[in-house]
């Protein structure tokens, strides 16, 4: 088993929690794991990306390389696209349909949407929504992100609840139980989504 | 025990394991996780676990002279700095290799090429042969946490500070690291065997520095025999790579068994000229290198090799001369064809998205009055300086004329005014003005330079996450204390319903001729939101 992820989005949006989360499920799996993070300057509201890698061999680079990642899970549409140059032909990209507008030159969100979709093996998902409507607030829209990208880790869902469990544990029972719903919400709006 | 840890983590937990007694540090990416898991940990230390010292220093030099103090008193120390605060601690630090040690005493430089938070891509191994001491730089965050204790142990052996080299992507990259069940003992306190050590009058140093030239091949059989360099010899001699630090990681990224290649893994220096005399022999007529940051090791190989091997690497173009290396260049060297990937046409959907000062961060609010300000004078010169408020000089509001070096803003804007500009005015914020403004401030002082320093005064040390900040709380009185008059220091409350109050204040304090601070005060709105967050569990 290999898995290489590219996770995406914009400073302080929450893409550290993602992969603090499958790190968490992955620690007790037996796997081997990569995580490369982006601190510092770049967290100001510029975009930021972490490189996730797991596998059952070891891991040797920190960095996913060019056309070997299997899988952009981005909180962000543009910024999925910034990094479409290591995903394989075949990856998948899963990302948030809502467009962070913090610059004055964002593209038309038409285009991005459509460039997104003219790539067969993607999921893009109001996750905001999905979050509300399942009872947890938009915070727990990354939690929703990671359920609709669950299909295609190699991770089984169960595992991946239990990583938001153990993470989330210190903030109260509400918080898990909201954020295991967010959760779950992403995971069945991705199986329908893909089966569609 | 199984962990999942940062390389910086990594490196604080092995530090801890090998009896710790105090970190000494400044906050700088890609370093700050160090001090700041110590710090962690300590908050929750029970009552009969051990102390750690692990107060942030006011700078990279008063840290590294703390840790010399503790290691005088036979503890061990940590120092853990970015890449260029090895600038600002170079006098301890060169120092604190003819002094040698007592007890441990390790210095963490956290490069950061590719310049992803810094203003240089500066190889602190130079730094490390420059005061002629072992160093350190692990492949793996295993490796890392490995090398706290052989490297704290090596130090207290030889008498020697040490230097542990990472780069970001060490430092920054979590991996699963096993640590040990048994932790070492903190040191007892105790003094130095000869005092004199310490003591640098010409006549004992000159005794010391013949003591450090005499340690080199001590030092280099250390290297010899690391358990972290290695030689394996190939099925095709002929070609020989040379991998330091995490380029070992790339290098097996893309390595397969049929091609042949002689291995030399460097983690540890001086460089192991056994391993490499012996690849020599083996009949190598090419030698690849492969390292994080400048071609120090490339360099150093063209006169380790005879002349008849060609040495390739970054100075020969099969590697990039500058910014890290990636999976994708080490391919690339090695002669592999790029791999294929998914082809978007991502040109019309694409835009840059450049850090930006968060929205409701009062260093906006400066910025605002002060360019409203500046634009009242025909020629005015702002001189910036390193933080959160260096991107000012960006979109949208442009308002940096120079940005250098912790603490130039005042001394930059002092030698502009010196050279006749008018208005000069100096931008830095509360910690980097405490790290190295100070002293700047009072050549301004002493010559009357006719200046304003704005402080912008968030009351922590912003960019790198919100650690305390030295003067909090005492800016006025440290500006009243190196001499700046006191109708002459003024402070503002940078919100944009105080915009015209700030404004005249700007224009009163540049119109005065001498030296002027208007400290633009206002709480981190990330740090505020965590207080909030805080105050109400």
């Amino acid at each position: 088993m290999k898995k290489d992820i590219i996770l995406a989005g914009v400073g302080g949006q929450g893409i550290l929690s993602i992969a603090t989360v499958i790190g968490e499920a992955v620690l007790h799996e037996g796997l081997y794991l990569k995580q490369a993070e982006v601190h510092g300057m770049s967290q100001r509201g510029g975009d930021v990306q972490s490189n996730l890698r797991i596998s059952s061999e070891p891991v040797h680079s920190d960095l996913i390389p060019h056309g070997s990642a299997d899988l952009i899970i981005s909180l962000e549409p543009m910024e999925a696209l910034r990094y479409v140059g290591y995903l394989k032909p075949d990856g998948w990209i899963v990302s948030s349909s809502l467009p962070f507008v913090n610059i004055p030159d964002y593209p038309p969100i038409e285009k991005i949407l459509a460039t997104i979709e003219s790539h067969p093996n993607h999921v893009l998902l109001d996750v905001e929504a999905l979050a509300k409507q399942a009872g947890a607030p938009a915070q727990a829209s990354n939690m929703v992100l990671l359920g609709a990208a669950v299909p295609m880790l190699g991770i089984k869902l169960q595992k991946i609840e239990d990583g938001v469990r153990v993470i989330f544990s210190r903030k109260g029972d509400d918080i898990v139980s909201k954020n295991l719903a967010a959760l779950l919400a992403g995971y069945n709006a991705s199986i329908s989504n893909c089966n569609s | 025990m199984k962990h999942l840890l940062l390389g910086d983590e990594a490196i604080a937990q092995g530090a801890l394991d090998a009896g710790l007694s105090g970190v000494y540090a400044y906050p700088g990416t890609p370093s700050t996780e160090i001090t700041e898991y110590i710090q962690h940990q300590q908050s929750r230390r029970q009552p009969d676990e051990p102390v750690v010292f692990c107060r942030w220093a006011t700078n990279e030099k008063t840290a590294m002279e703390a840790a010399l103090g503790m290691s005088y008193m036979g503890r061990r120390a940590l120092v853990c700095m970015k890449h260029v605060g090895m600038n600002v601690c170079a006098d301890a630090f060169m120092n604190s290799a003819i002094t040698g040690v007592n007890g441990g005493l390790i210095v963490v430089a956290a490069d950061d090429p590719s310049m992803h938070s810094s203003q240089n891509e500066q190889d602190s191994r130079f730094y490390g042969r420059f005061a002629m001491i072992p160093i350190f730089e692990p492949s793996s965050q295993q490796e890392a946490y490995d090398m706290m204790a052989v490297a704290f142990n090596m130090s207290e052996r030889l008498h020697t500070p040490v230097l542990m080299r990472v780069t970001t992507r060490m430092a920054h990259s979590r991996a699963v690291v096993l640590t040990t069940d048994t932790p070492q003992q903190q040191n007892p306190m105790s003094l130095p065997e000869n005092v004199k050590h310490f003591i640098l009058l010409p006549a004992y140093a000159k005794r010391n520095y013949a003591e450090l030239v005499d340690a080199q091949p001590v030092f280099l059989s250390e290297s010899n025999c690391s358990p972290y360099n290695s030689y394996t010899l190939g099925a095709n001699p002929k070609k020989a790579i040379v991998a330091c630090g995490i380029a070992w990681n790339y290098l097996h990224e893309n390595l397969t068994p049929d091609m042949g290649f002689s291995l030399l893994k460097v983690s540890q220096y001086p460089l192991p000229e056994q391993l490499i005399h012996q690849m020599v022999n083996d009949g190598a007529e090419e030698v690849l290198v492969m390292e994080e940051g400048q071609p120090v090791v490339e360099e150093l190989m063209r006169g380790l090799v005879p002349s008849s091997i060609a040495v390739r690497g970054r100075l020969t173009g099969e590697l990039p001369r500058m910014g890290e290396l990636s999976p994708d260049s080490v391919r690339l060297a090695l002669g592999l064809e790029p791999t294929k990937t998914l082809t978007l046409d991502t040109q019309e959907v694409l835009a840059p998205r450049p850090p930006a000062l968060c929205m409701g961060c009062g260093h906006r609010d400066m910025y605002a009055a002060l360019n409203e300000v500046a634009r009242e004078y025909p020629s005015p010169r702002i001189f910036g300086d390193i933080g959160c408020y260096t991107l000012g000089a960006l979109s949208p509001f442009h308002a940096l004329h120079a940005t250098v070096e912790m603490g130039a803003s005042v001394t930059m804007a002092k030698g502009a005014a010196d050279a006749g500009q008018f208005p000069s005015i100096a931008v830095i914020g509360d910690s980097t003005f405490t790290h190295s403004g100070i002293t700047g401030l009072l050549d301004c002082v002493n010559s009357k330079a006719n200046i304003v320093v704005l402080i912008s005064d968030n009351l922590t040390t912003g960019m790198t996450g919100g650690q305390d900040s030295a003067g909090t709380g005492r800016l006025e009185q440290i500006c009243i204390g190196v001499g700046v008059e006191p109708e002459h220091v003024r402070v503002v409350v940078p919100l944009p319903k105080n915009m015209e109050e700030i404004k005249s204040v700007l224009r009163e304090e540049i119109e005065y001729c001498g030296v002027s601070v208007v400290i633009a005060r206002r709480e981190c709105i990330q740090t505020l939101k965590r207080h909030l967050k805080a105050a109400k569990k």
